[in-house]
């Protein structure tokens, strides 16, 4: 940005003066919808068998392919089973897998290049240029083969997620750790005479997880997305589980019976929005810059 | 060189108008009134100096008189008119018009005027074709001329270079040729060279100063150092609290200041032309500026000020004093002199002697700082001087030859032999050779038991990295470091771990070297509890006070976090951290020069005073030579890895023999605009080569008027010229 460059300066003379409460609203109104839903789609995870009188997996053949009414809200499948009820249950799936694959994912990626930067040296060098390696494919695509290999079902899905998962991680804390390591205030802590491993918990790492948790929030809407993108190509989840995937997928060439695949897709596309409306929020909030605003 | 004094003629209608300009920001917690009622014009050519500490007022006013302000500031009442036109009715791209083609701007970090992603010859170009007055062709041709006007050496090359490959005095001077592409009528400068080194700030002031006298351009210059105002300014602004306390003719208010916030900053720094041994410490008023949601209703700096009376608790007005001299004084404008401050509350109060002294050096027919500190007769201290100021033992004759004298301090502390560090750059490509940085190379350094040792160079030559290995924060590639008796230069970290009790650190920023997660408390029990001092809770609780007691802050504030306290108080934590293990030695790399000038005199004093309690002994590492010679009982002057001069700080400054020495000294400049004007300037010219390929031989002799192909062949060895007195140079003392 030039100095002179108009589209960044304000007419400050002629600008209104919004009040705290305006400032806050515009500050994290949005983060505020994003952790609703996030919520709303918890408390459904835990309550599900509250929320509806239907099992999930409750097969009825007679009732295939019904359109929303009062008694099934979202209407049916091909099998007869309740949408509304598969839908409450896949959200246990879906957010389960998609914190399982991030938090492991980023204490992994963490703890890999947290240290890499710390050691530098041989170590840092393997270990960086095996991030490279691993982020030098697609990801979907990676995950795909690696699920593949290793069969159908969740845990393999989640195996073949998580090392697709890590690296990104690895690489932002490697980052995040040579930053910090060269502050003035990491040498006095040298120079006070502590050790390494007490630098690096007390100093380092409190100083580095922002933009971490940053990462980690944004990314929940992400490994969400791929575990449903992975079962909506028949990996992931083994039938009849309820998964929003490959609910989306078995409603794929129903197209006149739309409430199938539609509805899922929705919450996959609430899911995603909450995480990332969520995330900016918690950028904004951890960044001393755009909190004065 | 500077001999006619810019702009200095009969007085000129005014190219720019402020009356009563109020900026206020509207922050959550509540109205700051940034500038408060600032009045002032330039005149066409004039050289306008604006100084006060940060926060003062100067930045917001700069920016205001662009309407550069982003929400929530705003200009809430007042007149801005530049060359008869009001500023502030002007539409959009009427102000567009204004900000390229009549008024320009400079910032202390140019690359927030300059677009990191654009090569130059495009932001250039643009700027110029954006009024219309140019074609491509011609302008492009006219960047070229502009850049070298500027001083770039190969303005062909450079148009077509990004900003990020420059270093920071040459992005100025492409920020300069930016500001300057439309002739406009005035140049506002925002601490243009606080972030540069005294060599290339003396390059960029005269080239201010040259723009001022061929085109003749009006120049605003905001800057919080005096010396920096003397030589180009005629007139000066000094603000406080964001309003103006002192006007007046640049000689009048640096030589004879009538507003005691003025007179503070005038006497808060050490200079050259004045002998530091008089009086070691400085004036430093105590106190911070006023909170700006809360200012004081009366005079706003009465809660400071040493020459208060019972008529401060109401508001001054700034008034005429004298011929062209205001002052917002109740003092002052009852006619009242400031020179005798010697009732003053002043924790510091045998300076008065030194006020006294004031224009001393600066006697007519005294030329140039270096003819000026040579010619000084010595002088013996007077015994009150001594009594105060010099505690330590001091030889009494001043004289340059000193032969004959016992060393003061006997037993060497740190002895540093050839030591060596060079950095691995990242290679370029996958079979390029590594190449290396050759930070500190081959440098002997001798600190005795209680004295203390400056470091002076310019940026980039070594000094950090110097520090860093004797506290062994790096390692070293090779030499010897001998810390009482230890070798140290490639123990293992838990063998050195225990000498660390003796060996301590206060760090440059003041925001960076503080954990901000953590309290003072838990920064200050750390050390303690490392080395095993204090171990019960008790027992921290009360040592901590005890810390912040001795740094003078308040000793209940130890469940503070170090974001709830000013840069000075940060700095004060800082050094309490470093003596929580009660260490003999202390490596300072520039700790005060983050800092404004009366806090930095604050810490100074603070650090004399720790030195003279506590038997300290310190490596204090500076690039601003006045501290240095101030502080300091000798001088190491570091070039490009290599130690260039060493010597007792009386004999550097009085007869230096490295020529690069003799360059720096008169780059500093001075804040007395007559000595400024009549001074002598040896100008160095260019920047340091890349400590990637240091000059072979000496690695001075790109820049050095003296270099003989001896000097390119043969790297000169560190000898002793005189007693005590080093240099590394086949022509010592030849310039
Ligand atoms: N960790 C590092 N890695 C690579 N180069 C460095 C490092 N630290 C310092 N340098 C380089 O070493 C030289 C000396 O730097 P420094 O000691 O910081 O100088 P000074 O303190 O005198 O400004 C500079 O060229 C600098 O860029
Ligand atoms: S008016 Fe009073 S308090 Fe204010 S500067 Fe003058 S003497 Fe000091
Ligand atoms: S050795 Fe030669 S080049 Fe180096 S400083 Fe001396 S005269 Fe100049
Ligand atoms: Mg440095």
């Amino acid at each position: 940005m030039t100095a002179f460059d108009q589209g960044s300066v304000t007419l400050a003379t002629f600008a209104p003066v919004r009040s705290k409460g305006q400032r806050w609203r515009r500050r994290y109104g949005v983060a505020a919808i994003g952790a609703t839903i996030i919520l709303v789609w918890f408390v459904i995870a835990l309550a599900c068998p509250y929320l509806t009188r239907y099992g999930p997996d409750a097969v009825d053949v007679s009732l295939r392919l019904r359109p929303p009414s009062a008694a099934h809200w979202l209407g049916t499948d091909e099998l007869g089973r309740d949408v509304f009820a598969r839908l409450l249950y896949g959200s246990r799936i879906s957010l389960f897998t998609g914190f399982v694959v991030v938090l492991l994912g980023a204490a992994f990626g963490t703890l890999v290049g947290g240290a890499a930067a710390f050691m530098r040296g041989r170590a840092e060098e393997l270990i960086m240029r095996l991030t490279d390696l691993v982020l030098c494919f697609p990801p979907i695509i990676l995950a795909l083969a690696i699920a593949a290999a290793l069969g159908i079902g969740t845990t393999n899905t989640i195996i073949a997620m998580l090392v697709v998962w890590w690296p990104k991680f690895a690489r932002l804390a490697h980052s995040l750790v040579l930053v910090q390591r060269s502050q003035e205030y990491v040498e006095a802590a040298v120079v006070i005479g502590l050790k390494p491993a007490r630098i690096l918990a007390r100093h380092i790492i409190p100083n580095a997880v922002g933009p971490l948790i940053v990462l980690v929030t944004l990314d929940l809407g992400n490994a969400i997305i791929t575990f449903a993108g992975l079962s909506f190509l028949g990996l992931g989840v083994v039938p009849p589980t309820p998964e929003w995937g490959s609910m989306v997928a078995e409603g794929r060439e129903l197209v006149e019976q739309w409430w199938v695949a539609a509805f899922p897709g929705f919450a996959i596309l609430s899911v995603v929005l909450g995480f990332n409306f969520l995330g900016d929020g918690v950028r904004d909030w951890l960044d001393p810059k755009a909190r004065q605003r | 060189m500077r001999a006619a004094a810019p702009g200095r003629t009969a007085p000129t209608p005014a190219v720019l108008a402020v009356s009563d300009l109020r900026t206020q920001f509207f922050t959550d917690a509540g109205v700051v009134r940034a500038v408060d009622g600032v009045s002032f014009t330039v005149g066409a050519g004039e050289a306008l100096g604006i100084v006060g500490e940060s926060g003062s007022g100067k930045s917001v006013t700069a920016q205001s008189l662009m309407r550069l302000l982003e929400e929530p500031a705003r200009i809430v009442s007042g007149r801005i008119h530049f060359q008869g036109r009001d500023v502030l009715a002007m539409t959009p791209s009427e102000l567009r018009k204004l900000r390229g083609a009549g008024m320009a701007m400079v910032f202390q970090d140019p690359m927030t005027s300059l677009n990191p992603v654009l090569r130059i010859a495009r932001q250039l170009v643009e700027t110029m074709m954006a009024h219309g007055s140019f074609g491509e062709g011609e302008a492009t041709r006219r960047g070229v001329k502009l850049l070298g006007r500027m001083g770039i050496t190969t303005p062909e090359r450079a148009i077509n270079s990004y900003p990020h490959q420059f270093s920071g005095g040459m992005r100025q001077r492409v920020a300069l040729a930016m500001g300057m592409s439309n002739e406009p009528a005035l140049l506002i400068a925002d601490e243009p060279t606080t972030a540069l080194d005294v060599t290339i700030q003396a390059q960029i002031l005269e080239l201010l100063s040259e723009l001022n006298r061929e085109f003749g351009t009006a120049i605003v210059l905001i800057s919080h150092d005096l010396g920096v105002i003397a030589g180009l300014c005629s007139r000066v602004l000094v603000m406080y609290a964001g309003e103006v306390v002192e006007e007046g003719s640049a000689e009048a208010v640096l030589s004879d200041p009538k507003h005691p916030y003025s007179w503070a900053l005038v006497n808060a720094v050490p200079r050259l032309d004045r002998d530091p041994t008089a009086g070691k410490r400085l004036t430093a008023i105590e106190g911070a500026p006023p909170d700006p949601l809360s200012e004081p209703p009366g005079c706003r700096f009465a809660p400071r000020c040493p020459f208060r009376i019972e008529r401060c608790s109401d508001h001054p007005e700034l008034l005429e004093i004298g011929p062209g001299h205001k002052s917002r004084c109740w003092v002052t404008q009852a006619g009242a002199s400031l020179e005798l401050p010697a009732t003053a509350p002043l924790s510091t109060s045998p300076v008065a002697g030194e006020v006294g002294l004031a224009t001393e050096g600066s006697e007519p027919g005294e030329g140039g700082i270096v003819a000026l500190v040579r010619s000084s007769p010595p002088r013996p201290i007077s015994p009150s001087g001594r009594a105060f100021g010099a505690p330590k033992e001091r030889p009494t004759d001043l004289s340059h030859e000193g032969r004959g004298e016992e060393p003061p301090f006997p037993t060497p502390l740190l002895e540093v032999r050839g030591l060596v560090k060079h950095f691995a750059l990242p290679k370029r490509g996958f079979f390029e050779p590594h190449r290396y940085v050759h930070a500190v190379d081959g440098v002997d350094l001798t600190v005795k038991r209680g004295e203390t040792v400056g470091l002076v160079g310019e940026s980039g030559c070594g000094k950090s990295t110097l520090a860093r290995l004797i506290l062994r924060i790096h390692r070293p590639d090779s030499g010897s470091i001998l810390f009482e008796g230890n070798e140290i230069a490639q123990a293992l970290p838990g063998t050195i771990r225990p000498l660390r009790r003796h060996l301590q650190m206060v760090f440059q920023d003041p925001y960076a070297s503080l954990n901000s997660r953590m309290t003072v408390e838990q920064i200050l029990d750390e050390p303690l509890r490392v080395h095993g001092l204090a171990t019960t809770a008790a027992e921290i609780r009360e040592r901590v006070a005890e810390l912040l007691e001795i740094v003078r802050l308040d000793p209940k504030s130890g469940a503070r976090f170090p974001h709830e306290f000013s840069g000075g108080q940060r700095q004060r934590i800082s050094i309490a951290r470093a003596l929580a293990v009660k260490p003999s030695f202390i490596v300072a790399d520039e700790p005060i020069s983050a800092l404004d000038v009366n806090i930095q005199a604050q810490i100074l004093n603070l650090m004399l005073r720790l030195q003279e309690e506590l038997g300290l002994t310190y490596l204090f590492i500076a690039h601003d030579l006045a501290v240095v010679r101030h502080i300091s009982d000798r001088v190491v002057v570091l070039y490009l890895g290599k130690v260039a001069e060493v010597a007792p700080a009386k004999d550097l400054f009085a007869a230096p023999l490295h020529p690069y020495t003799r360059y720096l000294i008169s780059a500093v400049p001075i804040p007395d605009a007559s000595i400024e004007r009549r001074r002598e300037r040896l100008r160095l010219a260019g920047e340091p080569p890349s400590a990637v390929a240091p000059p072979s031989g000496c690695r001075f002799r790109t820049r050095c008027p003296l270099a003989q192909p001896i000097c390119a062949e043969t790297p000169p060895l560190l000898a002793e010229h005189r007693l005590g007195h080093f240099a590394a140079c086949h022509f010592a003392g030849q310039f």
